[in-house]
């Protein structure tokens, strides 16, 4: 290919097409980040750095600080990555190493449909199914037997902070165990036999074979499993609560990033509503370019070392 | 408790809890597809496929129109996004395997694939929504487009680079030129593969609501044109579940079952042929 002398024309025409589309994937990727950036200008220029350590979000009086909302993305993120991680290690697990071989693809299958379920399927079922489970049995379980703390105070509305985090917790579950499943997979199976042939347990093996020889991978799958859970909308936007204040509680209703976005932007009017609530969009989407670019480079690191 | 006991103990601990977990997915799919196959089937009838939504209070009525208009932008988004997906997909299979615009381009794919969903609704917005001054079914395509634009060029490459060497060195040693051997030979060894991509994105988007929230809105009325506001099964589903109207909630779960089967349905049924292709290979 790189000998240009004789080339047929239809091959020159074919790689400048080709590369003509591949760069304009890239270029969309930058105007993205540009118009954001642009259509900002105003809130930027008028809150400046106070828009990141502000906690009012006040359309009347036209004070915006996004403080609420990037707290309640990030909280709502890291309560499901913690109800997340631990359910997805233990169905990679057992996908790879556990099941008999006749029920590995079928299973496989099955928690992969989990990810195709559209979210607002899961959004919808949270409001309708799984809030008033947790305001009429959960929460009251929860405030009874833990009510000192203050996680777990005030009123329990079914809908909040603890709701919404479950429903992501179910949303991103596929995707870490998929991908930590084929992680484990890559592990080489004579490193496997030789601790096995040394005496080890299943479970140690696991423990001081599989997870170290993975770790880069499986914190890849994680952070990908929180890219999607910092980003995810519908899901969010139906049980979260939509308000703005602050709460030890986890029963309290809060608000996220994404969640702001689908029940403001059509309804902003003014430029410093419309742009602050761009500002907000800029802020949700580099938070999840560097934890998704870090997730890539993790993940494809993993996997070519599985493949030497 | 001897060491050998103890160890063994913490085995069969973390095995059944590995089990345990795996149980629990499982469940909570059963659960989520039960009740909405249950809910929704409530409002499946002739109606529900034929008519226009009734205003609130009224009982019956059904989402014709929402269908119809996720069909069409569901559509123009593929015929937008799939030659788009495939050219860039073929760069990165073929001319930029190495190189850094390769590398850039591929990462940027991979980070968009899961990048959220809302803020390319925005970016449409301010791009197209924006200066046309009105909402329309165009700019809900496009953004639809852009979801699935990294999607398909990501598959493409991978399924271009699962075509076995020997067809394209057989095809060069003829003396085809590339452009010869890729169109005529390489495409269509990898069509299916391909097919399924663009069916899995097609799926993906199918169900997406928050890109379309900004773009295409929502309509009570059938639709004259691309170039106006258009109803879409989720926007449609996000507003009546939101409402306090009981009929507009069965609608809602009927339009959520209707979503879920189409979505469901696709990626079964692509993984089916994925899997009788590796098969055969």
């Amino acid at each position: 290919m790189k000998n240009a002398k004789n080339r047929p024309w239809g091959d020159t025409l074919f790689q400048g097409l080709t590369t003509g589309f591949a760069a304009a994937l890239a270029g969309f990727f930058i105007a993205l980040i540009i118009v954001l950036w642009y259509q900002s200008r105003p809130s930027i220029h008028q809150f400046g750095f106070s828009f990141l350590t502000s906690t009012e979000w006040n359309p009347v009086t036209e004070r915006f600080g996004a403080v609420i909302p990037i707290a309640g993305t990030l909280l709502s993120t890291l309560l499901a990555l913690l109800f997340a991680v631990p359910l997805s290690m233990g169905i990679a697990l057992f996908l790879a190493e556990l099941a008999p071989h006749w029920l590995r693809a079928p299973l496989g299958t099955a928690i992969e449909l989990l990810a195709a379920i559209p979210s607002i399927v899961y959004g919808m079922w949270g409001l309708f199914v799984l809030a008033p489970l947790m305001a009429d049995h959960v929460q009251p379980w929860l405030q009874a037997h833990f009510g000192f703390l203050p996680f777990f105070a005030g009123p329990t509305m079914g809908i909040g902070m603890l709701t919404a985090s479950l429903v992501l917790t179910l949303m991103i579950i596929p995707f870490i165990s998929a991908v930590t499943r084929d992680i484990f997979l890559m592990v080489p199976q004579p490193l496997k036999e030789a601790a096995y042939g040394l005496g080890c347990t299943t479970w140690e093996v696991v423990r001081d074979v599989m997870l170290p020889y993975g770790k880069k991978g499986i914190a890849g799958a994680i952070f990908l499993g929180m890219g999607r859970a910092l980003g995810e909308t519908m899901a969010v936007t139906f049980v979260i609560g939509n308000a703005y204040h602050l709460s030890w509680s986890l029963f309290a209703p809060g608000n996220s990033i994404a969640s702001t976005l689908a029940n403001e932007f059509t309804e902003a009017d003014g430029t410093l509503y419309l742009s602050s609530l761009i500002e907000l969009g800029l802020v949700l989407f580099l938070i999840t370019f560097i934890v998704l670019g870090l997730a890539q480079t993790w993940v494809r690191r993993g996997q070519t070392r599985g493949k030497q | 408790m001897l060491l050998v006991q103890r160890r063994q103990f913490a085995n069969a601990v973390v095995l059944s809890l590995s089990g345990l977990a795996a149980l629990a997915g499982l469940f909570m799919l059963a659960w989520i597809l039960g009740d909405v196959a249950l809910k929704g089937a409530a409002a499946i009838n002739w109606r529900f496929f034929t008519e226009l939504p009734a205003p609130p209070g009224m009982a019956g009525g059904g989402l014709a129109n929402a269908m119809v208009g996720t069909l069409l932008m569901t559509m123009a988004a593929a015929l937008i996004a799939v030659p788009f997906g495939v050219m860039s997909g073929t760069y990165l299979a073929e001319f930029g395997q190495t190189n850094p615009l390769g590398h850039v381009v591929r990462f940027l794919a991979d980070v968009l694939v899961s990048a959220p969903s809302i803020v390319i609704g925005v970016f449409v917005y301010l791009v197209m929504v924006k200066p046309m001054g009105h909402f329309s079914g165009w700019a809900g395509a496009c953004s639809l487009a852009l979801i699935m634009l990294p999607v398909i060029s990501r598959t493409t490459e991978e399924m271009l680079k699962l075509v076995p060497p020997e067809m394209r060195e057989a095809a060069l040693a003829l003396g085809a030129p590339y452009w010869k051997m890729m169109t005529g030979i390489i495409y269509r060894a990898a069509a299916t593969g391909i097919l399924t991509g663009v069916m899995l994105a097609v799926a993906r988007v199918a169900g997406e609501t928050a890109p379309l929230l900004f773009t295409a809105l929502n309509s009570p009325y059938w639709m004259e044109g691309m170039n106006e506001p258009m109803a879409n099964l989720t926007v449609a589903l996000f507003n009546y579940a939101m409402s306090p109207y009981d009929d507009w909630h069965t609608l809602a779960w009927g339009a959520a079952l209707l979503i879920t089967m189409v979505v469901l349905a696709v990626n079964v049924f692509t993984r089916l042929i994925l899997h009788a292709k590796r098969r055969l290979w």
